[in-house]
């Protein structure tokens, strides 16, 4: 089982308590009416899919309820870092100098 | 095996052995939502510190408050006092606005104390029981179910359990303890 560091909790708590929520940093268009059919699918529905680091969000369902950003890494399932949802995305060269 | 009925009639469900459970009295249950700056004055209101650490408890006599969030807490207290601290938290409103819900029907209490309680957790709770703090309490999933755990001594718990999930969780804990029984 993974363990998941709760940014909110600021524990380090069983992934049971988790939930996924999807790519982390997808922004809705401010108007929707001015933007084209095909931005508006690409913000519905094309995510990036990355193998290797990839921003997400889970939610401390089973706990403090909190949604919270992620990055982990697809391939080895290895989180590199967990963050509050209002926290600037961390740039992934600094992560991967840390975790190295 | 059903031990219970939808009923929740307070009392033993397991009397003696390694691990006892008991179902307890009603109490009246709060849901309180609020932003930082009005923590001081609802807690004030309320007559009980609101921790706000994840998991820290504060107790007045018999009214408890758990930090359940950031901005979340539970507030417990005897069914008599429901109506005066619903006055008491709507007259501070207009000066820090809150939400306090009553949710006393929701959740039943059951209390899981004995030699091997903390082992009987891990029957369904993959949180490590022993980073629980006595005196601290966590908001936990066992077996698929989210319920509010309190540490109120080494080896004794309560745990609120929202009652349509109750009798699947007190049945687990009850096929527990009587195997522990059993060795």
């Amino acid at each position: 089982m993974l363990l998941i560091h709760c940014p909110y909790c600021n524990q380090t708590l069983p992934e049971a308590e988790f939930t996924y929520a999807g790519e982390a940093h997808i922004a809705r268009p401010a108007d929707p009416s001015s933007v084209s059919d095909e931005e508006w699918r690409d913000f519905l529905f094309i995510r990036t899919n990355v193998k290797g680091p990839h921003y997400e969000r889970w939610r401390h369902f089973h706990g403090c309820g909190r949604y919270f950003n992620a990055v982990r890494d697809t391939v080895s399932d290895r989180f590199l870092i967990t963050y509050k949802t209002d926290d600037p995305r961390p740039e992934l060269s600094k992560l991967l100098e840390k975790s190295k | 095996m059903t031990v219970l009925t939808h009923a929740f009639t307070p009392g033993p469900i397991v009397a003696s052995g390694p691990v006892k459970l008991t179902l307890l009295e009603p109490v009246a249950r709060f849901s309180l939502r609020l932003r930082a700056a009005n923590i001081p004055t609802v807690a004030k209101a309320l007559g009980v510190d609101l921790p706000t650490t994840v998991g820290e408890r504060a107790a007045n006599g018999t009214t408890e408050a758990i930090c359940l969030g950031p901005d979340e807490w539970m507030i417990i207290a005897k069914t008599d006092d429901t109506d005066k601290l619903v006055s008491a938290c709507a007259d501070v409103y207009a000066s820090a606005t809150h939400s306090l819900t009553e949710v006393s029907a929701r959740e039943i209490t059951v209390r899981i104390e004995g030699d091997r309680a903390a082992e009987l957790l891990t029957i369904g709770c993959p949180r490590d029981i022993d980073s629980i703090p006595v005196g601290g309490g966590c908001r936990t999933v066992i077996d698929g179910v989210t319920v509010v755990l309190w540490r109120d001594a080494d080896q004794s718990f309560r745990m609120d359990i929202w009652r349509s999930f109750a009798l699947h969780i007190i049945d687990l804990l009850y096929t527990g303890s009587k195997e522990f029984a059993a060795e």
